[in-house]
């Protein structure tokens, strides 16, 4: 469904490049995840992929249609919702819908049918002649994603979908794009969160300075680590110093790293933990103030990957 | 929750209904959409109608109501002093000119207001752009939607600076169908693009520069107020400095049509007119359409 081949961006002005030679090939069916932090070139993708941004080089293909060369088609294909509420707030929620039906020629009763639908599909029948302003977050959310797959699109973009969300509204979303998904619908979303990244979807690229460090399942990247268990120290003690100790005195640690003030261990086939780093802690004069004990998660691949942490 | 069943490996998932692609020649696409953008427009205006309405017809009330019922009322000379036959020649030069400036707010405001906003803070124009159609024409069916609604100002205005005024004091309208006909939908086109330019060119807290720099010098220089071809007088040395100064203002080839158009008063010449209106509208399309372009795209 999406085929990039070195696609490439160095907006004008500066000197790096935003996306650097990106290969990528989302299948039919797929949700498939950009997971990177803030500036990683996440929206300059989708922006490539969805006519918006115009590559420097490389081709792009969405649904079989060249985005650079045929960007009125290609627009035919692809449904968006973007980092920013962009409902149309001249019209209510039910004009919403209908005249994106209008813009992508369906008839008017067509349209007026589909709007329908999806308003109950989406549970803001109550609010259909509500002004958008009346709208929480979370429905003018939903209200997008109805538009932007009004007109069945080949693919479902979407630019960090919960961010801003409440806890609940995100959930919903999922939810919905869950079922979309299950119905066929091919999902490409970007996100800096990774437990939307490890719970929605099926493929994840690991993205940071414009470059995919990896790219699987979100359970295959976390095996990819190397380890089982992830293990954070709060100690009253420097924690490089810590750092050093644990990563000597325990075994099965295949990593050690300071990250928030805090050690983190990478561990596998680690036995009797807790013990293990109780004793080697006390041994090295530092009383510990806290101690938690994880799996991998989406997390730990990137700070492996990168040094740094997903958040900033 | 969804989530447990659509994640884990895709391989391994049964292969969902492949959503048919069924892609409609651009051609066709654009021409709906076209259609629907301002379809869009329409109802947003029939939403808003009164409020049109008002906005319309406040300034050209005002300035009827100022030069031709209070002036003449209280003695204050315009038109050259000549009494009730001064002042209806006056009111002469200032309908047409009212007709005009209402075709340019109606640009400025249409197009320039909304487009700024919607660049700004809503990012309406986001979602717009991803019509299945050439980015030009998104900006092009705002064009169109901006001159009809300026043609519609036209027609709502004429006759009220036609009804208000002192008694004796009238404008010796003469309507040229075919001026009429054909300039108005000119100079709405041109207005409109000059909308397009100014929204497409100041972002929305510059808004209060745009107006003090650029709509209100050439409203006032503009030709509402008086004719193109009185200005000569204006002068230093054998210069008719301000005559010439004005040339590079728009609004006064529009006023100057109008009073072709609605009046048998003397004016510029349609042989430059026309073209030169036509020029402008060109430019103003030119370079709105290349802003546009570049404010939507990375
Ligand atoms: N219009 C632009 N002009 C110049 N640089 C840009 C522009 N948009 C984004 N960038 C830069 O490109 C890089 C990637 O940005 P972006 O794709 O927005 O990242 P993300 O969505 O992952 O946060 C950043 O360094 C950002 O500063
Ligand atoms: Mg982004």
């Amino acid at each position: 469904m999406i085929h990039t081949e070195q696609l490439t961006k160095v907006y004008p002005g500066t000197d790096f490049a935003a996306v650097d030679c990106l290969d990528l090939e989302v299948g039919t069916g797929e949700i498939f995840g950009l997971l990177g932090p803030n500036g990683a070139g996440k929206t300059t993708t989708a922006g490539m992929l969805t006519t918006r941004v115009i590559p420097t080089s490389g081709r792009a293909l969405v649904g079989g249609v060249d985005v650079a060369a045929q960007p009125a088609l290609a627009k035919q294909v692809s449904g968006i919702v973007s980092q920013q509420n962009t409902l149309d707030r001249q019209l209510n929620v039910w004009e919403n819908l209908y005249f994106h039906g209008r813009l992508f020629g369906m008839g008017a009763t067509t349209s007026r049918r589909i709007a329908d639908e999806l308003l109950e599909q989406f549970q803001l029948e109550k609010w259909a002649q509500a002004s958008v302003y009346a709208l929480s977050g979370g429905m003018a959310q939903r209200l997008m994603v109805a538009r932007a797959i009004f007109h069945r699109p080949a693919v479902l973009f979407l630019d960090e979908p919960t961010a801003g969300l409440d806890p609940q509204s995100r959930l919903a979303l999922w939810e919905v794009l869950g079922q979309l998904n299950r119905d066929g619908q091919t999902i490409m979303l970007t996100t800096h969160y990774m437990e939307e990244a490890d719970r929605l979807c099926h493929r994840v690229a690991i993205m940071d300075h414009g470059k995919i460090l990896a790219l699987d399942t979100p359970a295959a990247l976390k095996r990819g680590i190397g380890a089982d268990t992830i293990v954070t120290v709060r100690a009253a003690a420097d924690p490089e110093q810590l750092a050093a100790v644990l990563a000597r005195d325990v075994a099965g640690v295949e990593r050690a790293r300071v990250a928030d003030g805090a050690v983190q261990l990478d561990v596998s086939g680690g036995q009797r933990l807790v013990q293990q780093i109780v004793l080697a802690a006390e041994r090295a004069g530092a009383d510990i103030l806290d101690l938690s004990i994880t799996e991998p998660t989406l997390e730990t691949v990137f700070i492996t990957l990168t040094g740094r942490e997903l958040r900033d | 929750m969804a989530a447990s069943d659509v994640t884990g490996d895709v391989t391994t998932r049964a292969v969902p209904a492949r959503i048919e692609l069924q892609l409609r020649p651009v051609l066709t696409a654009s021409y709906s959409a076209l259609g629907a953008l301002l379809l869009r427009d329409l109802v947003v205006l029939w939403k808003d109608k009164w409020v049109f309405v008002l906005r319309t017809v406040i300034q050209p009330f005002l300035l009827c109501f100022v030069f031709l019922y209070v002036f003449p009322k209280i003695g204050q000379g315009v038109g050259g002093g000549g009494g009730r036959r001064g002042e209806s020649s006056f009111a002469t030069v200032l309908v047409p000119g009212v007709v005009g400036i209402s075709i340019m707010f109606q640009g400025v405001q249409s197009i320039a207001l909304n487009m700024a906003q919607e660049f700004g803070f809503t990012r309406e124009i986001e979602d717009r752009v991803q019509a299945p159609c050439p980015i030009w024409l998104v900006a092009m069916a705002k064009v169109l939607s901006g001159a009809a609604q300026g043609a519609l100002s036209a027609v709502l205005v004429l006759p009220i600076a036609a009804v208000v005024h002192a008694a004796g004091v009238h404008a010796h309208l003469d309507l040229r169908w075919w001026i009429i006909l054909t300039l108005v939908p000119l100079a709405c086109i041109a207005m409109a693009g000059l909308g397009l330019v100014l929204g497409t060119s100041f972002e929305p807290r510059n808004i209060g520069l745009m107006f003090g720099f650029i709509i209100l010098p050439i409203t006032f220089l503009g030709g509402t107020y008086y004719g193109w071809t009185t200005l000569s007088p204006v002068r230093i040395g054998g210069f008719h400095w301000l005559q010439v100064l004005v040339l590079i203002n728009p609004l006064m080839y529009v006023n100057e049509g109008m009073r072709a158009a609605f009046t048998s008063s003397p004016h510029m010449h349609l042989y430059v007119i026309y073209p030169v209106m036509a020029a402008f509208a060109t430019t103003f399309l030119a370079i709105g359409l290349r802003n546009f372009r570049r404010r939507v795209l990375a």
